[in-house]
């Protein structure tokens, strides 16, 4: 009997630590894991049907250039100017505060190290090659972003999508494409008056701080600092920028049947979505940098 | 012998399962055989959420049948892609609601279409439209955002977007739900007009197919019937076989609902 019991108390021990085990491999309990999974499986989705959507749309957009031109041309002509035209004294204020902004902390620094000569160069490595592009491209998604869920939204909430279809206007062709190539032509253009603001703007509160520096050695040293690789990359990644917000924003807004209530929740998704999607190209665009 | 002509169907459904546009994997009708001639005037009945939008969508290849088949002029709704756009636009579609574009004006929402299709500018479509809007009585308003308008009226803007491409066949959803007494009379009227050949389509007489939940506004000897109940679809005929129909349905939508007047 004695024996059986050590037997038994052996074998409880045993299947406990075994037990244990198992649950020290599992990393997380399981309504921890299934939650992730759930995300997981939202993401990946998310990931599929934007991909198809950015498809259509570019298949769209090349099968489609020359079919009602008199109706698309001047809604592209009119989403250029909302998501350009319409934001550029915003631009200007922006581009003035954030030659400020980099000036202001750069020459701080490098006068501690009496670099204060490279200035111009620093201005490109922050201003054209990142901040520019990166801040145009989340304050247009900001401004005509958000614009573009809630218009969408409503009127596929509404049944003008299905209106659309009924009158043989393929809604891609008609709502999708004049945002996307406005949003890409907006952002590209406001990308460059906002990087020529803030680098003339730089040179003022550099003048303003007394840095001895004059206006043709700031200017050459940033066309030094430039060579042709910068200008295909900032062409290549504001038009990217554009046209994959342009996407998630119309994607939420029309690819799937909305009730009124939740254009606002959708709206607050694609915002979130449109914000990672430009730090994901951003990082694309770094290692290009890189490599080259 | 004699020589056949072939002169199909302008639609035919045949053992159709109507789907919802709102959730696909619901029935909403089940087993619908239906076929529409060319120049009938059909009314299709049906209380709220009976499917009846459901089935006109399908009609107008707007969806496709999840189990059998529909056609429309001949072409499988299936098959209803860009190709077949010549098909889609023989086919005008009013919606319940109007559903016209908001950021548009009554005549940008009628132009629309028509610019679309022929690739016109605006003043090349001017004329058209403006006809169009005064054989409606739409001229006043022109100018004015859906918004802006009166049921009664938006309902008339959504029938003239529909007829600016002179489609041969037109499917109303519901067009009197919304109208008042004087608009009701006047469009019952027009698409009588239609129906026998109005000479703004040169004289060619139009199929109609509309929707209703009250059935006593359609009372014609010319017109068929049809009713929606309970998922199935049942063809009644002519109006004085709606009289002697047992099924309850039918008493239902012919019935006057309580504290209400004509």
């Amino acid at each position: 009997m004695l024996y059986a019991a050590v037997v038994r108390g052996n074998l409880a021990k045993a299947f406990e630590l075994a037990n244990t085990q198992m649950f020290r491999r599992a990393p997380l309990p399981k309504s921890y894991t299934d939650f992730l999974g759930h995300k997981l499986f939202l993401f990946l989705l998310t990931v599929e049907g934007l991909g198809a959507f950015a498809l259509i749309t570019l298949g769209v957009i090349l099968k489609k250039s020359g079919v009602a031109r008199s109706v698309i041309r001047p809604r592209i002509r009119q989403e250029i100017s909302r998501a350009g035209v319409a934001l550029l004294p915003m631009f200007l204020f922006v581009a003035l505060a954030l030659g400020f902004l980099v000036i202001g902390q750069t020459v701080s620094a490098l006068a501690r190290v009496g670099a204060t000569s490279y200035l111009g160069t620093t201005m490109v490595f922050v201003i054209v090659r990142e901040l520019g592009p990166l801040l145009a491209a989340v304050l247009v998604l900001a401004r005509v972003g958000t614009a573009h869920v809630i218009e969408l939204g409503t009127a596929r909430a509404l049944g003008e999508v299905e209106a659309l279809e009924a009158l043989g206007i393929d809604p891609v062709h008609y709502l999708i494409v004049p945002r996307v190539i406005g949003m890409a032509l907006g952002i590209f253009a406001l990308t460059i008056y906002l990087i020529l603001g803030a680098l003339g703007s730089g040179y003022l509160w550099a003048f303003l701080q007394d840095v001895p520096l004059t206006p043709g050695d700031y200017f050459r040293q940033i066309a030094e600092s430039l060579s042709w690789l910068d200008f295909a990359l900032l062409a290549l990644k504001t038009t990217a920028f554009g046209f994959f917000i342009a996407v998630v924003t119309c994607y939420h807004g029309l690819a799937q049947p909305l009730r009124l209530e939740d254009v606002s929740r959708v709206a607050v998704r694609a915002v979130t979505q449109g914000v990672i999607v430009c730090v994901l190209v951003d990082a694309v665009f770094i290692v290009l940098y890189l490599v080259t | 012998m004699s020589e056949t002509i072939f002169n199909p169907s302008v639609i035919e459904m045949r053992g159709a399962d109507v789907g919802a546009m709102r959730d696909v994997t619901l029935t909403v009708v089940a087993d619908v055989n239906w076929s529409v001639q060319t120049g009938e005037f059909w009314v299709v009945a049906g209380q709220q959420l009976s499917g009846k939008s459901d089935l006109l969508m399908l009609a107008a290849g707007l969806m496709t049948p999840q189990r059998g088949s529909c056609r429309v002029f001949g072409s499988d709704t299936e098959a209803f892609g860009e190709a077949q756009i010549a098909e889609r636009l023989r086919v005008g579609f009013v919606f319940a609601g109007g559903q016209l574009f908001n950021p548009l004006t009554v005549a940008e929402n009628v132009a629309l279409p028509l610019r679309y299709q022929k690739n016109l500018s605006a003043e090349e479509a001017a004329s058209v439209v403006e006809a169009l809007l005064e054989m409606l009585e739409l001229t006043p308003f022109a100018n004015f955002l859906p918004a802006n308008l009166a049921a009664n009226w938006r309902q008339r803007a959504a029938l003239a977007r529909a007829l600016v491409l002179k489609p041969e066949l037109l499917l109303l959803d519901n067009p009197l739900a919304r109208l008042g007494g004087r608009h009701r009379q006047w469009l019952l009227q027009f698409l009588d007009q239609l129906w026998r050949g109005h000479e703004w389509f040169g004289g060619r007489p139009m199929t109609l197919v509309a929707t209703t939940d009250d059935l006593r506004p359609w009372r014609d000897a010319k017109k068929k019937f049809a009713v929606l109940h309970e998922k199935s679809f049942a063809v009644v005929g002519f109006w004085d076989d709606l009289a002697l129909a047992p099924s309850h349905a039918v008493k239902e939508l012919l019935a006057e609902p309580a504290g209400t007047t004509m």
